[in-house]
């Protein structure tokens, strides 16, 4: 019996890979394609773009995978906590033992979860303020060009045209997009932006609003309006935004982030613009009234100069009383002027009787008279003039008296006497002064000279003018001249070598020996 | 009154403006020299909103896309 011999049993033996491989196959080929509904576990993007999540409800997990390129195209993004209907395939990693659900796409399990999902982020972008009322733009009154976000075809668009047309035709720029769908939210979104990206006067107009459109439909159907990167571009958007999504119940978060919310794609158009005809009556009106208003500034005007002008008088009027005044005063100036000169020549009458010669003689005379009794005073009046002018002068010669200057020549004399002695003493002691400083300083020249030492013993010896100081000068002079205290001896030349003569004394220096 | 030449105005301004020189003048005490610069004023702006209303003209495009979704011109629109 072989120690080694297997058991007794048919089983096929397996590699590890070979049954790796084999699972991977059954279950692909089983599960190639299955919906799990469940709620969504922890979500982690890869760097690589992969998504990685669980499934799971209250008793199992089963790891699931959406590859990058799957992320893109899944309608709904999984969110954690989120109910959801995954599609997809099982597939296996062998490396590790596992298999897991490869996810094609997510949609929200029932609309309680999906409405449950739409409050957390609206309450989410409520937070960031993309819905408050101070952003809200106003909208036009009367735009040039109107852009309409919705899809080119279908009910919406002919609504808007249409009620555009009876209201108030404008320029209108249909940007096409897929309305539901997940390409719905990609497009609207670039759409808005696109629109705010025109520059005004640009190749193409630029809008001066935009409505975003959509007819009704189910929730999932209006989904994308709900998607943040629309809410984000209608809340970004410069240009005022008109959102027209379903039916007047349905809200979407476009919505709250639009600066205006119609409940129709009908009544969006009626907001866009106001309507022609009316504005065209109200015009009219304000024409009217404008002229009616100017015309009646005038005819006012025209009616009170009228009114006015009545009231003045007539010219005529004015110059009746005047006139009549001038007639009577015209009459009276005739025997006015009479009456006047008739008076004047009574006066001349009488004042003529009065003018006689006699009255001017008689007047010449007296002025004679004054004029001889006037003369006969003039000479007495000079000589008594001049009297009275002499008498003044001896009284005024009187008063000078010689005694007064004497008195002051008197004083000042006295006065100059002391003065003039303190000058002769000063002058008499100081020459004194200097009297004694000259003997004294004599004094002191004596002292110093030569001849006081004379006084002492000493003698100068002199050859002629010369004075001799030293043996051999003595020798070869031809007389010596001694000088003492007393006076002067004169040496012949024979006694020459007397050796009682006093050593020759330098006058000054010698002292010192 | 704006300093906005009225050739330059929008609807909404011409109108407004128009609005009140018709007020203006209607109230009756504005001097009469100014009354009929007023007059002038407003018949300039009747004009003008008149103008605009007569723009009223439609014409509706569809923008066309790129293949990045870039627009690229308008082509005609038959919503039927």
């Amino acid at each position: 019996m072989d120690l080694f011999e297997e058991p007794n049993d048919n089983a096929h033996e397996f590699s590890v890979s070979e049954i790796s491989g084999a699972i991977k196959r059954t279950l692909e080929g089983e599960f190639g394609n299955v919906r799990v509904k469940g709620e969504v576990g922890r979500v982690v993007i890869a760097r690589t773009g992969h998504m990685y999540f669980d499934l799971k409800d209250d008793r199992s997990v089963i790891a699931s995978v959406s590859w990058k390129g799957q992320v893109s195209k899944l309608s709904h993004m999984p969110e954690e906590g989120m109910e959801v209907v995954a599609t997809g395939r099982l597939t296996t990693f062998g490396p590790q033992s596992k298999y897991q659900l490869n996810v094609e796409d997510i949609r929200p399990a029932g609309a309680g979860a999906l409405m449950a999902m739409l409050e957390k982020r609206k309450a989410a972008l409520a937070a960031e303020g993309l819905f408050a009322t101070e952003r809200k733009r106003p909208l036009p009154y009367l735009p040039e060009v109107i852009g309409v976000v919705t899809s080119p075809t279908g009910a919406v668009i002919r609504d808007i045209l249409h009620r555009l047309r009876d209201r108030f035709p404008r320029k209108v720029l249909v940007w096409p997009v897929a309305v539901q769908g997940k390409d719905c939210a990609p497009q609207v979104a670039h759409a808005i932006e696109g629109f705010n990206q025109m520059t005004p006067g640009g190749a193409l107009p630029r809008p001066d609003v935009i409505i975003v459109a959509r007819g009704g439909g189910s929730i999932e159907d209006l989904w994308g309006f709900n998607e943040e990167i629309v809410v984000r571009a209608a809340a970004a958007s410069q240009i005022p935004l008109i959102s027209a999504v379903g039916h007047e119940t349905d809200t979407t978060l476009i919505d709250y982030a639009s600066d205006m919310r119609a409940p129709t794609p009908t009544a969006a158009a009626e907001l866009a613009v106001p309507v022609r005809l009316e504005l065209l009556n109200w015009v009219e009106n304000q024409g009217m009234r404008l002229t009616r208003s100017g015309t009646q500034a005038v005819t006012l005007r025209q009616q009170r100069l009228s009114d006015l002008s009545r009231a003045m008088p007539k010219a005529t009027e004015l110059l009746e009383g005047p006139s009549q005044r001038l007639d009577i005063l015209s009459d009276k100036l005739d025997n006015a002027l009479r009456d006047f000169t008739r008076q004047k020549r009574l006066k001349l009458t009488e004042a003529s009787g009065h003018l006689r010669p006699s009255v001017l003689t008689n007047r010449i005379a007296e002025q004679n008279r004054r004029l001889d009794d006037r003369s006969a005073r003039l000479a007495p009046a000079l000589a008594r003039g001049t009297r009275q002018h002499r008498r003044d002068f001896t009284a005024l010669t009187s008063r000078i008296r010689p005694a007064a200057l004497k008195e002051k020549t008197a004083l000042l004399s006295e006065r100059l006497v002391p003065l003039a002695r303190r000058l002769t003493d000063h002058a008499n002691r100081d020459l004194a002064d200097r009297k004694a400083k000259l003997t004294a300083l004599d004094r002191l020249r004596l002292t110093l000279g030569y001849e006081s030492t004379l006084q002492r013993g000493y003698a100068v010896i002199r050859d002629g003018d010369k004075v001799i100081t030293t043996t051999k000068e003595a020798k070869s002079a031809s007389a010596l001249e001694i000088q003492f205290a007393d006076g002067r001896i004169t040496l012949d030349d024979t006694p020459k070598a007397a050796p009682k003569a006093k050593k020759p004394k330098p006058p000054e220096q010698g002292s010192l020996f | 009154m704006t300093d906005t030449p009225v050739d330059e105005m929008s609807f909404e301004q011409a109108m407004k403006e128009l609005e009140s020189v018709v007020n203006r003048l209607e109230h009756g005490d504005v001097a009469l020299d100014d009354s009929i610069a007023l007059y002038e004023r407003g018949a300039a702006l009747k004009a003008r909103c008149e103008a605009k209303l007569k723009e009223a003209e439609e014409k509706v495009a569809k923008i066309t896309l790129g293949a990045d979704g870039a627009p690229t011109g308008t082509a005609p629109l038959d919503a039927g």
